[in-house]
């Protein structure tokens, strides 16, 4: 094995990133590693490349022990890196980048034309032709990720990870870095591949492991899988009790419409859709993830404008230009990343759930201290916030408690319809039943809930209904009684025929 | 065509253009007599505009500059008038106590990961502070070393006078644009401007080059003072007041990019050649008020800018345009 690494143990502040994984990586292959988001592969990826420090287990190169300190100390090592976002300098030019830190110099200054030379010769190995004297940021994304990869594989040259490496090339582009790809396999390499396209992975990879939650889930050969039983590992099946009754019981209530959205869609975003929202309904959203489950929520919500189609409720159209006005309107959005989006760390619960009425009450108009504290703690005994007290910073909250706090700021504002963006990643599964039972006591009084989430369960046990998403586009609606897991994950999984660039 | 470039023969293209303008209005503007006086008139701020250029290349900014220049002259001329040091050695001794100086700039900018704007707004008010300490009052500089410095001239063709300060204005230009485009040094500078996060993850060592850029922008900013002695031949902590936005105009208009990680240091004599002509024009044609070169330099800086980000949006779309 080139690279084995061994009961990969990392924490953070109350979560386990990685606990305990195995991974192997021979020289001479293409390796996938899958998970959806919080499965610890970049937690895992960033223990090789010295980005984090790895608090237990053991990582082996060659057959010797190493931990990096850093990216440069990985490259040494020999593990070189290309990410989604191009890690080089557009301000450069081609030969720059490729020869930085390295150029050659004739009496202590740059040679420029043996730098061009060199430049071109280990682009000519990966079959380009280009002006080296330009500046990178003029070539296409593509381009510039080949050029990235040509980098990482002069500088380390054993072990090659590629991080979502073709998240924004077409096919055609994507076929390019992967004829690089295949090269460099045949040159020995070992290439970590992640990419949350399955079709890429089943195209390009000789193995396949699956995280999920920070456990290792499966080591397989490619070509003994298929999309069905990869999407199973990697949104696990382990089903919950309580599940299919309640489903069955939201089966057949009927609810009047509250608003329509018709054809809403953005360009390169999501492609137009259709959908209506019921007073007191739950839809769901389901998809793998870059499949458009976010960015709906996002146009819904104003936060990118719709560039086609209407919404409207029972009284007319609504404009959503923004997140504004989407409030406005009586939406209300609880993020996915509630660390950057969601709450305000460093003010206490009591500020964190005002906030957004204060916001719409304007400046001008405090909220009384007095209201504020009944406010607060109400919502702390009726979410069942646990928190020594009010004036606690949310920041020291456990991931639970955190997002109960979002949830407290938009209910005091009294929205009609809550959009939750993954509602309960990061929570314990304590606190998941709890979240799940309180987006049914919210139907219950009338509120219009979407979840989205990438825990079929957790969709299956929320939604009346639940739209199905892939490759940016609503595929499916299920409802009654075909919100079952099987169900959803066929639809995820689809025909598998094509869908795995992102156009 | 490397868009990088434009700017660059913007600057080139209105320089000669203006150039053409005054000599059609004032033929006598074309004569070595002028262009010595051009040279000699902009060389402490052209000096100082080579440090700013690769402080901006960085993704910085030096406010320090012009304070510090007044602190050299006070400095040289009170040492002058006080000891019995020869010039060279008081020279010596003031580079490398500019140069100590941006260095603690540069070391704190990083140490503290602080605003460049803030560290050295406090190194400005503290240089100039300094000035005053040594001397509120304009001290002249008598010393024969000086008279012979101040007299030394090539007597061009047309009887211009190429003075040594001009020749060596241009050789620091010179030695700033090997530095800046042929030096490893110079490549880690524009990497920084391009892109902190990226410059790290290539393995640029960032505290080293961060120190280093404010080190060289001092260096230079002593070496202006000292030309600004020269010149003037006096000390005066009260002199080039300013002068550190003038360079930065300087800079911008010698197309580099105020955000960092492109532009080209010929641009920046350029820049300070234009900003020079449009003083000659002013006194040449006399009537006009000497304000008109700030009103000037200021409609060139909108132009510049607007400028860049138009060819931003150009290079954008027609990046996009590529990827589609």
């Amino acid at each position: 094995m080139l690279l084995s690494i061994r009961s990969l143990t990392k924490t953070f502040p109350g979560t386990l990133a990685l606990d305990g994984v195995d991974f192997d990586l021979a020289a001479g292959e293409v390796h996938a590693l899958l998970g959806e988001n919080g499965a610890g592969k970049s937690t895992l990826i960033k223990c090789l490349t010295g980005a984090y420090h790895r608090d237990g287990g053991t990582v082996a190169l060659d057959g010797a022990q190493i931990a990096p300190r850093s990216t440069v100390e990985a490259q040494e090592l020999g593990i070189g890196t290309v990410y989604q976002e191009v890690n080089l300098l557009p301000n450069l030019t081609v030969a720059q980048n490729l020869m930085f830190g390295r150029e050659p110099r004739r009496f202590g200054l740059i040679d420029t034309r043996a730098m061009r030379a060199e430049a071109r010769e280990m682009l000519r190995q990966y079959g380009l032709e280009l002006d080296v004297d330009r500046d990178l940021g003029n070539y296409s994304v593509a381009i510039q990720q080949i050029i990235a990869i040509a980098r990482a594989v002069a500088l380390s040259g054993k072990v090659l990870i590629l991080d979502e490496p073709t998240a924004s090339l077409d096919a055609r582009e994507v076929e390019m870095v992967f004829d690089v790809v295949r090269g460099l396999r045949e040159r020995g390499l070992g290439i970590v591949f992640v990419s949350h396209f399955l079709d890429q992975v089943f195209e390009l990879t000789d193995r396949v492991t699956v995280l999920r939650n920070g456990r290792k889930i499966v080591t397989e050969r490619t070509a003994d899988l298929d999309r069905m039983g990869l999407i199973e590992h990697m949104l696990g099946r382990a089903l919950e009790n309580e599940v299919e009754q309640q489903s069955a019981e939201g089966a057949d209530t009927t609810h009047p419409d509250l608003l329509h959205f018709n054809g809403v869609g953005r360009r390169g975003v999501i492609e137009p859709f259709d959908l209506t929202i019921g007073q007191g309904e739950v839809v769901g959203l389901a998809g793998l993830l870059g499949s458009g489950r976010t960015e709906s929520a996002e146009l819904m919500f104003g936060i990118r404008p719709a560039q086609t189609g209407s919404i409207r409720d029972d009284k007319g159209p609504l404009d959503l230009k923004n997140p504004r006005a989407a409030i406005a309107a009586g939406f209300g959005f609880a993020p996915e990343d509630r660390k950057t989006d969601g709450i305000v760390a460093d003010l206490s619960i009591r500020e964190n759930i005002v906030l957004g009425l204060q916001a719409r009450r304007g400046w001008a108009r405090p909220i009384p201290r007095a209201e504020q504290n009944r406010l607060a703690e109400d919502y702390i005994k009726r979410l069942d916030i646990r928190t020594s007290g009010r004036e606690k910073p949310v920041g020291d909250l456990s991931g639970g408690n955190q997002q109960k706090v979002v949830l407290a700021r938009w209910l005091a504002m009294n929205p009609r319809f809550l959009i939750l963006d993954e509602p309960t990643r990061g929570i314990d599964v304590g606190a998941h039943a709890e979240i799940l039972r309180l987006i049914h006591d919210l139907t219950d009084a009338g509120m219009s809930v979407l979840v989205i989430s990438s825990e079929i369960e957790e969709l299956v046990a929320a939604s009346d209904r639940v739209i199905v998403l892939r490759d940016r586009r609503h595929v499916a609606e299920l409802s009654g009684s075909r919100v079952v897991p099987d169900t959803i994950m066929r639809a995820i999984a689809g025909g598998g025929a094509k869908g795995g660039e992102a156009a | 065509m490397n868009t990088r470039a434009l700017p660059l023969y913007a600057t080139i293209v209105i320089f000669l253009l203006a150039y053409a303008i005054c000599w059609l209005q004032f033929p006598a503007i074309l004569s070595t007599r002028v262009i010595a006086n051009l040279l000699t008139d902009n060389a402490y701020l052209g000096i100082v505009a080579v440090g700013m250029t690769l402080v901006i290349l960085s993704g910085g900014i030096d406010l320090s500059v012009g304070s510090v220049i007044a602190f050299s002259g006070v400095f040289i001329a009170v040492l002058l008038r006080d000891s019995s040091l020869h010039p060279l050695v008081v020279f010596a001794m003031l580079l490398a106590l500019t140069t100590a100086f941006g260095a603690a700039m540069g070391f704190l900018i990083h140490r503290l990961a602080m605003p460049a704007f803030i560290v050295t707004l406090a190194g400005m008010f503290l240089a100039r502070g300094a000035a005053y300490m040594l001397s509120i009052d304009s001290v002249p500089i008598t010393h024969p070393f000086y008279d012979m410095i101040q007299n030394a001239y090539w007597l061009m063709p047309g009887k211009g006078r190429l003075r040594l300060i001009g020749v060596l204005m241009l050789l620091i230009v010179l030695a700033g644009m090997i530095i800046a485009h042929k030096t490893r040094f110079g490549a880690s500078v524009y990497a920084l401007g391009g892109g902190e996060a990226t410059a790290r993850l290539m393995g640029v060592r960032q505290g080293r080059t961060t120190i280093l850029v404010y080190a060289f922008s001092g260096c230079m900013a002593g070496l202006s003072g000292i030309v600004f002695s020269i010149y003037t031949g006096s000390g005066y902590s009260l002199a080039t007041v300013g002068t550190e936005l003038t360079a930065i105009a300087a800079v911008v208009i010698g197309g580099t990019l105020l955000t960092g990680g492109a532009g080209y240091m010929f641009g920046t004599l350029i820049g300070v050649l234009t900003m020079g002509l449009i003083q000659t024009y002013i006194v040449f044609d006399g009537t006009l008020s000497s304000w008109w070169t700030k009103i000037v330099i200021g409609v060139l800086l909108l132009v510049f800018i607007l400028l860049q980000k138009g060819l931003l949006k150009l290079s954008q779309s027609r990046l996009a345009g590529g990827v589609s």
